[in-house]
Formats: structure tokens, sequence, C-alpha cells
């Protein structure tokens, strides 16, 4: 059984703007998916469908057995500590240490107050530290994420969805404010944690030539709707420009290097 | 069963990465960043925390019945909100009235912009002299250190309580504001402009008329009209306080010379309209300048 | 041989700047000599007063004996004006915080309640310290628990409004992130809003606790408290002497007050 369905979901804000349209995809578990298309194709709007950080407006969408489009509170808290999110402008707590950050991954599981105060086990935070010394951040454990680089800002982010012991992370545009070295080490950290960890990964993507070289599926999105679903390496040139709805020489992966 | 997940280690928790772990005296694992900024914050909140209950504790309530006087506050608080009615005076009276603070906040704003703008002149920082600029700042400081009401009153003793006192008081405040706002504005400018300007070899004031003043006049003239917001609010304190007159004067008769609630009311809503619709026009005007 | 002449489109540029700043000018000169009719304001008199008034300072700056009797007096005084003024915005910031989370975008509960709070800031900051003076006279007397209560609202009003602006533009990204692990609001709140805007909202309450210091000085003459009250009270007594050690010892206040705020803030942010 694939872990999340999605079955004719569309999403209309304010009656007129319809971000996706139909659309209808199954993930089985453990795939590495990317979803590629313009900007304003609804690539984040779908990721959001999931863990309903967005509402659907039509369709249902089905995660691990459940259909999520109907939930009580108490029921969709527990949807979200199943459900991992990276974000492209990494959505950390500045101010806090690293540590700290990566611990919020267990908040969806402990008490309101627990939470609220801080007041993790220590079962919790070695835990929390082991995750860290896998992606190579014990050394700046206790600085403020302020003070890192984009790219540990972004495996702190990691870490922390790692924290919730997900069964899929969704990755919206994880590489798009990274510099090419920086990158390559989250892609590489996406495609371990894939593959060691056995956790399905849907990642939204601008770089279509990163998509394919990580990915096992490709999803090619335009105008709110699914226009390819396929194996990453069977992709065409063709259908790369009718997803972008631009011609040969427009695009920056047509730049001869 | 979180303790059997967790247990489900797939990491090696090799002797390496025990180091970095910092541990308190019991031996629990400590979470916190030490940053110099978040114990600023933690001690600036105790202290202000106990500063206000010491306050609570000192204060002389002399002998006032809380909940009576909270009851009767509520009480009037309806009569002058829901039962307005001018005694002394017409609609138009009370026009006139908003009119004359209206004209004192209006003064005081033009007085005090064309003294900053000279201000402003003297300690901005890109192109100013940084001794000048620093004097004239700690001059500002010092401006802005005395309230308001008091400027008023020590002009008071030799223009007499009026508008005169009122307006050059209004206009010491205006200019320390006005001068830092302006500073700012210029502060703010394309370097490059007044560099190429001076290679060419304009002279001062060519310089200014001809790049500063273009450059930076729309974000002044903001910054303008919100001082014009906040003088007409000071204007109606000062007219109540030194009776310079204004609506802030018949406030001011109102509650504690005829003990008027009613009219009070009244007066309370012509002004309340009044400052909002100031608030409006300069929300647009903010808008319309970023 | 021939003259550039500056094109059309350059002339009605330097034309039409020329006429925009006369028409300024014409403006701004025109409002001048109506507002001085209406308000009778005579130039004349205002900057022959300057040279009258400076003198008087300067004359009075140093204090006489009989005003340095009365130090101890204005201290005390100052103090109970400077306490009021920390209590009360402390307070008022407390009661912001509270209100800004219901009134934020990211964090209220429903459009509804978050558009009620704003509009209620709004209120509360444009009604004049004054007029909530003025109104709790009636109730309270000449008390200081007048002056406590008109300095809350007009700083209640204003600290909700900063709050909430804080909130949305510095927490919108990690709240996000949070509620998609599945923490719940209070541990939303805790977790990332408080730790992000803290610093920012204590700025704001160390500005606001000097403004009310100034402000205080108002509506303690008002009210016959604080600091203010014992400035009306030399004053109209003619005893500029005090008068003028009362100003002195509030300008040293404010200066002290707004360095230590100044020094907070850099290490704050």
């Amino acid at each position: 059984m694939p872990i999340l369905e999605f079955r004719n979901v569309s999403k209309t804000y304010d009656q007129k703007t319809m971000a996706i349209q139909n659309v209808t995809f199954s993930v089985n578990e453990g795939e590495f998916v990317s979803i590629i298309g313009p900007s304003g194709s609804g690539k984040s709007t779908i990721l959001r469908c999931v863990n309903r950080l967005v509402d659907a407006t039509q369709g249902v969408i089905v995660l691990d057995g459940q259909d999520i489009t109907r939930l009580s509170k108490k029921e969709l808290r527990g949807i979200r500590t199943k459900t991992g999110m990276i974000f492209q402008h990494y959505n950390l707590v500045n101010r806090l240490s690293v540590i700290e950050n990566v611990l919020h991954g267990r908040l969806g599981h402990k008490s309101t107050l627990s939470g609220a105060v801080g007041l993790y086990t220590e079962a919790e935070k070695e835990k929390a530290f082991a995750i860290l010394t896998k992606l190579g951040l014990q050394d700046q454990a206790y600085k403020r994420c302020d003070e890192l680089s984009g790219g540990q800002k972004q495996r702190v982010g990691i870490a922390r969805a790692i924290m919730q012991e997900p069964r899929v992370i969704l990755c919206d545009e994880p590489i798009a404010s990274l510099d090419p070295s920086a990158s390559k080490i989250i892609m590489d950290h996406l495609a371990d944690i894939n593959k060691t960890m056995k956790i399905t990964c849907i990642v939204n993507l601008h770089q279509v030539d990163v998509a394919i070289k990580y990915s096992q599926r490709i999803i090619g999105l335009t105008g709110g709707s699914i226009v390819y679903d396929g194996p990453a390496d069977a992709l065409p040139q063709s259908m790369i420009y009718e997803i972008y709805q631009s011609n040969r020489g427009e695009l920056i992966t047509d730049v001869q290097g | 069963m979180n303790k059997e997940i967790l247990a489900n280690q797939p990491f090696d928790l090799g002797l390496e990465f025990q180091r970095p772990i910092r541990r308190t005296a019991a031996g629990k694992i400590k979470i916190y960043s030490y940053s110099k900024s978040g114990a600023a914050v933690r001690g600036t909140l105790a202290v202000l925390l106990l500063l206000a209950l010491w306050g609570f504790l000192s204060f002389d309530v002399k002998n006032v019945d809380f909940a009576e006087a909270m009851a009767k506050t509520w009480r009037n608080v309806q009569t002058v909100f829901f039962q307005p009615r001018l005694a002394r005076n017409t609609f138009w009276g009370a026009m006139n009235q908003v009119l004359v603070t209206f004209c004192l906040g209006g003064l005081a704003t033009i007085f005090g912009a064309v003294i900053a703008f000279f201000g402003a002149l003297l300690c901005a920082k890109n192109i100013a002299n940084p001794r000048v600029a620093t004097a004239t700042r700690s001059l500002i400081a010092l401006v802005r250190a005395v309230p308001t009401i008091l400027w008023v009153l020590i002009f008071a003793v030799s223009a007499g309580l009026g508008s005169v006192a009122a307006v050059v008081g209004l206009t010491f405040h205006s200019a320390a504001y006005l001068t830092k706002a302006y500073a700012e504005s210029i502060e703010e400018m394309d370097p490059g402009t007044i560099e190429a300007l001076r290679a060419s070899g304009a002279g001062y004031w060519a310089i200014v008329f001809q790049a500063i003043l273009p450059s930076s006049v729309r974000y002044m003239l903001a910054w303008t009209f919100l001082r014009f917001e906040i003088n007409f609010t000071n204007a109606i304190a000062v007219g109540a306080a030194a009776g310079a007159g204004g609506i802030g004067y018949d406030l001011f008769m109102a509650g504690s010379f005829y003990f008027d609630l009613r009219e009070l009311g009244y007066i309370t809503w012509v002004i309340v309209l009044a400052v909002i619709l100031l608030e409006t026009l300069a929300t647009q005007i903010k808008a319309k300048v970023k | 041989m021939f003259k550039a002449k500056p094109g059309r489109a350059q002339e009605s540029v330097f034309a039409r700047r020329k006429r925009v700043y006369t028409l300024t000018l014409l403006g701004v000169i025109g409002f001048y000599l109506l507002a001085s009719l209406v308000t009778q304001f005579s130039a004349k008199d205002g900057i022959s007063a300057l040279p009258r008034a400076f003198s008087w300072i300067v004359g009075n700056l140093v204090p006489t004996e009989k005003a340095l009797r009365r130090l101890p007096n204005i201290l005390q005084k100052l103090m109970e004006t400077t306490l009021l003024s920390i209590s009360v915005t402390v307070v008022a910031g407390l009661f912001a915080f509270f209100f800004s989370l219901l009134g934020s975008k990211t964090t209220g509960a429903h459009r509804w309640i978050g558009r009620l709070v704003r509009i209620a800031a709004a209120f509360f900051r444009n009604v004049p310290d004054v007029v909530w003076a003025m109104l709790l006279l009636f109730s309270f007397g000449q008390n200081i628990l007048t002056g406590f209560f008109a300095l809350f609202f007009t700083t209640f009003g204003m600290l909700t409004r900063t709050f909430i602006e804080t909130i949305d533009e510095v927490s919108a990204a990690c709240t996000e992130a949070l509620s998609a692990t599945g923490a719940t609001y209070l541990q939303t709140v805790f977790q990332a809003i408080i730790p992000s805007s803290i610093s920012e909202m204590l700025t704001w309450v160390l500005f606001m606790i000097e403004t009310n210091i100034r402000s205080s000085t108002l509506i303690g003459m008002l009210t016959a408290t604080g600091i203010g009250y014992l400035f009306d009270l030399y004053y109209k007594r003619l005893d500029y002497g005090s008068a003028s050690l009362v100003v002195l010892c509030i300008v040293l206040t404010v200066i002290l007050i707004e360095t230590l705020s100044t020094r907070i803030r850099k290490v704050i942010l």
C-alpha cells in the first residue's frame, strides 16, 4: 500500500485562484520523489497539503492509510509528527541554540506543559546529539542558529525533521538558498536518510539536473496540474520544456558548460 | 511507548561524540546557548519586574476605595462616550478650537522643520564634520531631556501664558525629533551622488539644494507629517496644562473647572475623531513613501 | 557655432521642480500667516522672548541655597515618577503581550478577534493620555492611580500595536515550522515566538519607559502627583530657583535612563 495518496485534490484560494487542480498521484514507502515545475505551479501547495499547513478544498489525501482531510486536532497532531518538513529559508528559531532547535522535533510527542517549558528527557537530548553528530554538527550544538552558515542551518532543519522519526520528509526547495557545495551536502544527506533510514522523501526542486540525479521518480507540475509522473531517468528533454513552458535555449539547463 | 522508540538507536554512540556535550553539576545534559544577549534580556526583565513591584508597593493610594472608584470610572466612561453634550460652546465653536490647536501644532512643526533642516546638515554622518555632529547630537539629547510642558512653562515666564509660549515650547522637541529624522534620511542617501558633485567642485550649498534636498525630500515630508500628528496631541496637552488655548484648554476647563462630564465627553469625541483622522492620513503618507 | 538649447523634456523637469518648490514655499508661508492669525501668535514676541528666556535659564542654572534645601523632596518625587513610569510600562507590556498574540495574523485565533484587537489598540493609542487623566480625575481624584491608569491605556495601545508588528515580522517562519512538527499552540508560543521577539519587545518597553517619564511630568501636573506637581507648585509660587532645580534633576534623570537604555539595547540586539 502506498504511504501517500492524492486523489483528485484541488486547492482554490478566494474562490478564484486555483493553486492545484485535480492532482492525483501516489508515493510508496521509501521512495525519493522530486516535484519540479515553475514558480507558482503549485509545488509548495501540494507539500503543504500533506501536513495540512494548507487545507485542500477538494479531493482526498490519504497518509499511511488515514484520510487526513477530516481530522480532529489531536489526530492532526499525530499526522504532523509523522511528516517532517524542511524549508527553503530553514525556518529555525534563530535565537535559540542548535540543540534546542533540533529538540523542537520532539514537541509533537510531548505534553503541552513540558514542551512549552523546554523540559526534555536525557534520552531525547542524547538522541538529538546523536543526530547532530551524524550530520556533522556536533561542534555547533551550543551555537545560536543565527551564527551559522546557510548550509549548516539547513542541516539543523534536517536534524529537526529526523528527530521526529517521521515516515515522510517533505522538502520545500531545500537548496534554493544555498551555494553549489552546500547544496550537494544537503542532497547527499537526504539521499542517505532515504536509503539508510527508509524515510520517504518528497522534494520540491527548481534544479532539474539535481532532481534527475537524486530521485528515482519525478513529478512535473505546470499551472497546478501534473504533466509528468514517471521515472527520473526516463524524463525526456521535451517534457522539461513543456513543464517550464519555454523553448529550447531559454532554460539555464540548456547552457552548455 | 516513547522510550521504546528512543531505545532503538540506529546511530553509533561512539566515544567521539561525548566530548562536545555539556552537563550540569547533576550530570544532566545542558541545551541552552550562553550568549551575552540572552543573559542581558533575562537580567533586564528581572530588574524591570522587581522595580515595577517596588513601584506598586510604594504607591501612596491615599485611602481610595478601589472597587468603588472602578465602578465610578465605568459609569463615567459611559456618560462620557454615550451622552456627550456641549454646555459652554457650540459645535462650530468647538471646531474653531480644534482649528486653533491645529494651527498651534502646525506652527511648531514648521519652525521645527526649518530648524531641523539646518540641524540635520550639521549632524548627518555622511556630510558633517564629526565633532560638530557629536556636539549637535548632544545638544539635541539635552533638548529632548526636558519635557515639552516644561519648555512651554519656561518660556511662559518671559512671554506669558499663551500661544507664543506654546508654539516656541513645542518647537523645541519638534526640532530635536525632526533633526534626527532628517539626518537619518540624509544618511540613507546614495553616497555616490555627493561624491560626484564634490569631485566636480560644486559648492556646499549647491550640493545641499541640488542633491541632498531632492533625494531626501520625500522622507523628510513623511517625517514632518508624522511629527505634526504628535504635535497636535502635544498642543492639546499643553493647552490643558498651560492655558495656551485650543481644544486642550476647553478639555481642561470642562474637567477641572466646570466638572461637566458630558461636555468632557463631547470634547473627547471631537479630539478622538481628529486624532484618528490624522492617523489615517499619516498611514497613507507612510505607505506612499515606502 | 550654435548654442545647444535644452530639449523640451529637460526644460519641463527644471521648470516643474521650480514650480513645485515655489508653490510649497507659498503654501507654507500662507499657512504660517493664517495660523498666526488664528492663534494670535506673534513672531516678534516669540523672537524677543528667546533671549530673555535664555538669560533666565542661564541665571537659574546654578541652584540657590533655598532650592538645595528642597533637594531631598525633589529626589523623592523623582523616584516616585520613575517607579510609576516603570510599573506602568511593565504592566502595560504584559497585557500588550497577551493581546498581541490574539491580534497577530500568525498567532491569532480568528480573523475577527484579531481585527477587534487591532482596532482596540488603535483606539487606546490615539486617545491622548491627557483625556484619560481628565476623565479619571472624577473617579480617582488627585491620586497616583489616576496618572497610572491614564498612562496605562496609552502605553497599552502603543505596545500592543508594536508587539503585533514584531510578532508578524519575526516569527512567521519558525511558527510554520513548529506547527509542521506537531507542536501545540502553547509550545509554539514559548519555544518560538517568545525567543524570537523578546529582544525587540524589550527594546520597545525600554523606549516607552523613557517616553512615560516625560509624559508623567505633564500628567503629574494635572493629578497633583509626582515631579510634575512639584514643578507646578514652585512655578506658581514664583520660586523659580527651585523650579529650575527640578528641571535640572529631570534632565539628569532622563539622560541617565536614556544612556542606560541605549547600552542595554545594544547588548540585547
